[in-house]
């Protein structure tokens, strides 16, 4: 029998490989070459082959089947399938006899017994050049993977900064596949420094070079425009429009100014950073889109003063969103509340990850990269920003909350904490809680609505004779001028809603009280006589 | 679930049914003061006792000017004891205390000696 060679193919999956005679090829045979044809996994003639008995003539095959088409397309006539342990292997594909006779009952059953033989030795040489296969695949991803770590570790900073007064300590593990974690420091004039923490969307390769690029382009901006807002807004415009798609880079970034103790931030879309001391934990809130996702885009810059003996926690969602084997997430308010447990720099570096290691167990496959960044102050044994003495005034704390019920009891916590060296009797401080515990509830209910990523902002200061708290939302212009004095008769009888106390019950604790608008934001001034004739009324 | 929430329990003494609160009655707390209300049954009288209130807000306050709506149809009448100071000024203030006849003590609120003055 003498037949013009075909394409014999296997099928493994949606794989399909082409095998062919090795050695030199004859005119004749390159005359006999036939194009090859592949078949698609949801063909039905693959069922049909699955089910032949022997070799199948395609002419008198009757069936809507595009191999089937392209196969005759290629000049095939006769198909034999290569069925081993009930599995189609591959197929024997022939073309017209050279004598252009048709092919006799005795060339089919040497065909037939040619396949019985043939179907498991392609078997078995496929099951060898599998794992070979396999083998290859996994030292491209292992290849690649080593590249992104590369690129990642050439972008972490070599050493950390050393500020007199201040301890930073940086904790870094990628995940497996790494995930585009990055943070840096960078010095800034009038010795203040740049602190970065980033997150770029996706994993591996691709990632690692969104990082470098950022990190590139924060550290040639971050030293002519130093205020970060504008940094984050010029990275983003350089950003954006190189920006792969479906990618982008989450960043906060914080300039220290440690002869000051202050801190001022913008943040494009990154975690939160916490500041813990004593038993509390604050959020720092600016906000921001994350960076490469639309042009022109503006950043809030905000301020902070980080107290003696308070520390500082950047943090990337490799933490806080790590998974537990029953699908559990670590969580934010878990992390805080290490945070607010009192451990600095090393220590809580060490913290975070113990309780990481308890929540996920000791099988856990790392989802993400984790990025801990911490910047301690040293104490002078208290915990309380400094007193910052202007024209007349001493600012005692200065805080913001997100907008978020049940926060207005955390204010009047370190409310109460911040006024403790005036030495006010026990009524006074009972009056202090309940008027800024009103006030934040209303800036969260009314002027925030309930909003969290709207915080709410909190000063308290000694102002000539005066204790003065100011509570600031984005309530508006509503100066809250009009508003209904409750009536419990009224409220008893129906004709009043229960609730509207409020109000009423601020301007009971203090001794004056005022609001104030810019259009934007509302301000409510709670004020206490500190001398005279009693606080509140 | 928050570690402050408001925990009230009822017991009776007499035709005075006994609601003692624990935590914080803010507006989380509704569903339990209004549980332990209907757990007060027909007592005509409903002493809540504050001895381990620690925060009451000014929806704490509402919640409590919804019991005595409901105490006005039921006709029945609302004692408290073992407020803080700074809580019976509030009371006083509000007005509430009009209302609701204030005690030092448990003891005073069963008897219904008032100790508003």
């Amino acid at each position: 029998m003498s037949a013009r060679a075909g394409a014999l193919r296997r099928f493994i999956g949606r794989r399909r490989t082409q095998v062919r005679s090795e050695g030199a090829v004859t005119p004749l045979q390159r005359e006999m070459e036939v194009a090859p044809v592949d078949i698609a996994p949801n063909d039905p003639i693959l069922a049909y082959f699955q089910t032949a008995s022997g070799a199948v003539e395609l002419e008198s095959l009757h069936l809507e089947s595009p191999a089937r088409d392209a196969l005759l397309e290629a000049g095939v006539r006769i198909v034999v399938p290569l069925i081993t342990q009930g599995e189609l292997v591959g197929l024997l594909n022939l073309g017209p006899r050279l004598s252009e006779q048709e092919y006799s009952a005795d060339d089919r059953k040497l065909l037939d017994a040619l396949a019985g033989q043939a179907a498991p030795a392609v078997r078995v040489a496929q099951l060898v050049r599998q794992p070979e296969s396999q083998a290859r695949e996994r030292e491209r991803v292992e290849q690649e993977l080593r590249v992104a770590q590369l690129i990642q570790q050439q972008f972490l900073p070599r050493e950390l900064p050393d500020l007199h007064g201040w301890h930073v300590a940086a904790y870094y593990r990628p995940a497996r596949e790494v995930g585009g974690d990055f943070y840096d420091f960078i010095e800034l004039p009038g010795g203040r420094i740049g602190i970065v923490v980033g997150d770029v969307t996706d994993k591996g390769v691709p990632a690692a070079l969104v990082m470098a690029t950022t990190h590139s382009l924060l550290r040639a901006e971050a030293p002519r425009l130093v205020e970060p807002s504008k940094v984050l807004e010029r990275v983003n415009d350089l950003l954006v429009n190189d920006m792969p798609p479906k990618m982008f880079v989450t960043c906060l970034y914080v300039v220290l100014d440690p002869a000051a103790g202050t801190l001022r931030f913008a943040n494009a879309g990154h975690n939160l950073p916490y500041v813990g001391a004593e038993g509390e934990t604050l959020e720092l809130m600016a906000r921001g889109m994350p960076l490469g996702l639309l042009p022109d885009m503006t950043y809030e810059e905000k301020a902070a003063t980080l107290a003696p003996g308070t520390s500082l926690l950047l943090h990337s969602d490799g933490l806080a969103e790590a998974h537990n084997p029953e699908g559990d997430m670590f969580g934010f308010p878990r992390l805080m509340g290490i945070v607010g447990s009192g451990g600095a720099g090393e220590a809580l570096i060490d913290n975070c990850l113990k309780s990481l290691d308890s929540f996920v167990g000791a099988s856990w496959d790392q989802e993400d990269d984790i990025t801990l960044v911490t910047v301690q102050r040293y104490g002078s044994g208290v915990n309380r920003p400094p007193a910052a003495e202007t024209d007349g005034s001493r600012v005692l704390t200065q805080f913001e909350l997100p907008s978020e019920p049940g926060n207005e009891r955390r204010a009047f916590a370190l409310v109460t904490e911040s006024v403790q060296e005036l030495g006010l009797p026990d009524d006074q401080l009972e009056k202090l809680k309940t008027a800024v515990a009103e006030a934040t509830m209303n800036a969260i209910e009314h002027g925030n609505h309930n909003d969290p990523r709207i915080p709410v902002g909190i000063t308290a200061s000694v102002e000539n004779q005066d204790l003065v708290v100011r509570i600031t939302d984005e309530g508006g212009s509503d100066i809250l001028s009009h508003r209904e004095s409750p009536d419990l008769e009224a409220k008893l009888e129906g004709r009043q809603n229960p609730r509207g106390w409020g109000l009423f019950l601020i301007e009971s604790m203090v001794d004056e009280m005022d609001v104030t608008s810019d259009g934007t934001t509302r301000t409510v001034e709670l004020i206490f006589h500190l001398k005279g004739d009693g606080h509140g009324r | 679930m928050d570690a402050n929430a408001l925990v009230a329990s009822v017991r009776h003494s007499g035709e005075v049914a006994i609601v003692d609160l624990a935590g914080q009655l803010d507006g989380s707390a509704e569903r339990t003061l209004n549980a332990a209300w209907e757990a007060a049954g027909d007592a005509p009288i409903v002493a809540l006792n504050f001895t381990k209130a620690t925060y009451i807000n000014s929806t704490g306050i509402a919640l409590i000017v919804g019991l005595l709506g409901k105490a006005r149809v039921e006709n029945k009448k609302v004692r408290a004891f073992g407020l803080m100071d700074h809580y019976k000024e509030i009371f006083s203030i509000t007005r509430l205390s009009d209302f609701i006849e204030v005690h030092g003590d448990e003891a005073g609120a069963i008897g219904g000696l008032a100790a508003n003055a």
